[in-house]
């Protein structure tokens, strides 16, 4: 290759020094990166490799269709939730199933609930390491510590006690030699800025969202009857509910719903009192990092989410709202539909897999999940030990899903823009007050910051929404209606013999679809896109690469031993491949050989 | 578990100090077996309420909050030991965390790994942890389920874990009646039976 640039423009450079981060810490599932250095050590060129199968589709065939939510939930360790919700509104909509108004505000109650979740886990344990260094937090001064928490929030934990406190048991935890979560960074890289009060600040944080995370499951286990894996159902929610101060055994009653309201209000002070200003004091000390942005000022796409009317999955209804952006026109939003063959195609030609043309990409209701694994001519290596993976033939187990061809960028900077874009004034406001604190243009947003910050906004904006859909379901609870579920179509006898559907929304990573073929009551094909597909994508056969490629190229490193810059970009993505299941040999080796029944 | 027998200790992670813990993928053959394994043991016995009896499938840093609440834990997983396929092996308190993560069967325990660091350093590690593993014999079979070898063990181990639970002063009791269907820990569509007979390519091949 040497010098290309790719039909989406991008210069790609491959003849510098080649750097593998294999696998990427910090990440659900297994993924690895390799880049090209120039003399200046400014990377040139990236491979983005997802090294673990995923063949969902295949074990789904011929089961039953009303189970499918259920196999979807084992498929990642995080989004469970989310996964099954996409499969139950599949089936629901291949079948014409009309869901009752309870369930929809139930289902978004537990999306929101996770979205903030997982906003906060994401910023507090898998990103924040990334930014600010654990060890300079040890020589911190309390006092000082204290006045910068109390200028930038009124959260109460702020005295130089607590601090004091925080950073003596964080010593221990240093001295004893066991620094386990905290052993796979770079402690004192010339690449941290933050000074050592901000440091302790966001560390103590750290463990406050730890003992947070007690209270937001909770939500989940009311609604979902069980936790970590709540139940769904095909049709509405599984769950009883009436708003009696004492109920019967398994109901859900205004005991558990004052819980609910209670851990709502929590989780607005949490974000608004922690999370928020955490993440503007940590970005006014790297607002001259603006590497990252990559695909995000040109391609981004979101199927929107939360329909605040049941059933009804157009902007008109939808909180989040769909769109795609091409070329960075903010003045001009595309609408994005799922089923239309001509929108989403995904290719394999970079791909583990097989199709009779790898020139053409397929609609996910014509997906085929056929695994071929083979490596590309210029592999350094053997094939079960890869020293340098050959982008130029197939090289992830990744598909490459494309939006009318184009590669585009999902999740919380996507949805922002997308927002944005479509003038919401519950997104666009925030949006603008943020950067404005910041002193930074709008094009600011289309970086590995940009990413960060939209997923920050987005958690706080979550949390004010579970406010007022609780207040709507409560509302209706109250007039009367406590209607969960909807059967009249769940027995088999009353479906139509060839039936297809979708389920489609925004999972907190991105834009998640699931596609189901109903023939003779068992499920003929199931197709899962999932967030990570479209940001890790590898190349399709005309050359675009994919989000994770595209945000890395043209950021400097400090020290090509030490690959900060790049999990600060991949980890602002917030990856998760854990959907993309593969074990791994008994010596951490990838499996190059699987059996698929 | 179901609705129907959730009581409102349930959404209430503080409700307990026992937590017996199933880890895995039931969707990767052996790597089922913790699952399946907490599945049994919900079946055939009851345990006071400060017991909690968790499928925590491959939920990683999630588990933390559940984690963090117990002062015992009893985990059941599959492990690579190094050993003869099915052996079942006891691992006990300061060596859990290193048996979770030096050599990783699958992705879960990466992430249970971390939980156990974090449980650490928030200062909340289990006072007594026991794990009791199997070596798999089969994982990379998708949508497969527990190899014959390997699902003999599940009564093995959990006669070591109730004596544990007997060493931990832990109380427990036979079921009198057959436990019903909807009241097992996993949901209908993935209990055992159903889900290795309806696999669709199996052609009749015994598991």
């Amino acid at each position: 290759m040497a010098s290309v640039t790719t039909p989406n423009g991008f210069a790609l450079d491959d003849s510098g020094q080649r750097v593998v981060v294999d696998p990427v810490c910090r990440i659900e599932g297994h993924l690895r990166i390799e880049v090209n250095l120039d003399e200046n050590n400014v990377i040139r060129n990236a491979v983005s490799t997802g090294s673990m199968w995923r063949g969902l589709e295949v074990i789904l065939q011929g089961r039953d269709p009303r189970d499918a939510w259920a196999f979807t939930e084992r498929i990642c360790g995080v989004c469970t939730g989310v996964h099954a919700l996409q499969s139950v509104r599949a089936v629901e909509d291949a079948l014409d199933i009309q869901i009752p108004t309870n369930a929809n505000h139930i289902r978004n109650l537990m999306m929101l609930a996770q979205y903030a979740q997982d906003h906060i886990v994401h910023f507090y344990h898998l990103h924040a390491l990334d930014w600010v260094d654990v060890v300079s937090a040890l020589s911190a001064d309390p006092k000082a510590t204290s006045e910068l928490q109390q200028a930038i929030s009124p959260w109460p934990n702020s005295s130089p006690g607590y601090f004091s406190t925080v950073q003596n048991k964080l010593k221990r935890f240093v001295e004893s030699g066991q620094l386990g979560i905290f052993a796979n960074a770079y402690w004192g890289s010339p690449a941290y800025k933050l000074p050592p009060e901000a440091n302790l600040l966001a560390t103590t944080h750290y463990l406050e969202a730890l003992d947070f995370q007690k209270e937001i499951v909770k939500i989940h286990t009311i609604f979902g009857g069980r936790n970590p894996h709540p139940n769904w159902v095909v049709g509405g929610m599984p769950c009883s509910i009436n708003v009696d101060e004492v109920g019967s055994s398994g109901v859900v009653n205004m005991v558990w719903l004052n819980m609910v309201k209670d851990i709502i209000e929590q989780t607005i002070a949490f974000t608004d009192q922690v999370y928020l200003p955490d993440l503007k004091a940590i970005a006014s000390f790297y607002k001259d990092w603006g590497y990252g942005g990559g695909l995000s000022s040109k391609n981004v796409m979101a199927y929107g989410e939360f329909p605040a009317y049941a059933n009804n999955h157009t902007n008109d209804s939808l909180m989040m709202p769909q769109g795609a952006i091409l070329d960075g026109d903010l003045n001009n939003v595309h609408d994005v539909d799922v089923r239309d063959p001509a929108q989403i195609q995904e290719f394999v030609a970079h791909s583990w897999y097989q199709y009779a043309d790898e020139n053409v990409g397929l609609h996910p209701f014509e997906g085929v999940t056929e695994p071929k694994f083979e490596l590309g001519p210029n592999l350094v290596g053997t094939k079960t030990n890869i020293e340098n993976i050959d982008e130029g033939g197939k090289y992830s187990w990744l598909k490459a899903p494309r939006w009318r061809g184009h590669a585009m960028e999902v999740g919380p900077l996507a949805r922002y823009l997308v927002g944005y874009a479509r003038g919401r004034p519950d997104i666009k406001e925030p949006v603008d007050k943020l950067l404005s604190d910041l002193g930074l243009p709008i094009t600011a947003l289309f970086s590995t910051l940009g990413r960060t910050a939209a997923r920050g906004l987005e958690a706080s904006w979550a949390a004010h929404k579970m406010r007022d859909v609780y207040a709507e379901l409560m509302a209706n609870l109250k007039a009367g209606d406590l209607t969960t579920a909807n059967m009249e179509k769940f027995d088999p006898s009353t479906w139509e013999a060839d039936v297809k559907g979708v389920g489609f929304g925004e999972a907190p990573r991105g834009a998640l679809g699931h596609w189901v073929h109903i023939k003779d009551t068992k499920i003929e094909n199931y197709q899962c896109i999932v967030p990570t597909t479209w940001n890790a994508s590898p190349r399709d056969p005309a050359g675009n690469i994919g989000a994770y490629e595209a945000a890395l190229l043209g950021t400097p490193m400090a020290d090509a031993e030490q690959p900060l810059e790049i999990l600060r970009t991949i980890h602002s993505f917030d990856p998760c491949v854990a959907c993309a299941t593969h074990v791994m040999s008994h010596d951490g080796r990838e499996l190059s050989e699987i059996k698929v029944r | 578990m179901s609705i129907a027998t959730m009581s409102i200790a349930d959404g209430d992670p503080g409700a307990y100090d026992t937590l017996i813990l199933g880890i895995g993928n039931i969707l990767w053959a052996d790597e089922g077996f913790g699952i399946r394994t907490i599945e049994t043991l919900h079946e055939r016995y009851t345990f006071p309420d400060n017991v909690r009896v968790m499928d925590g499938g491959t939920q990683g840093i999630f588990l933390l909050p559940w984690v963090r609440n117990a002062k015992r834990l009893l985990i059941f997983d599959a492990v690579d030991f190094g050993l003869a396929p099915a052996t079942l092996k006891v691992i006990r308190d300061d060596e859990v965390p290193r048996f979770m993560g030096a050599k990783k069967v699958s992705m879960h325990q990466t992430g249970f790994q971390e939980v156990l660091a974090s449980a650490d350093l928030a200062g909340d590690l289990p006072l007594q942890m026991v794990l009791i593993g199997v070596q798999p014999e089969l994982l990379d079979d998708y949508g497969g389920s527990l190899r014959h070898s390997v699902k003999t063990k599940i009564d093995p181990a959990i006669e070591r874990g109730l004596a544990i639970l007997n060493e931990w002063n832990v109380s427990w009791e036979l079921r009198g009646d057959s436990l019903p269907r909807e009241e097992h820990i996993g949901p209908t569509a993935l209990d055992i039976q159903d889900y290795e007979n309806e696999r669709p390519s199996t052609g009749g091949e015994p598991v």
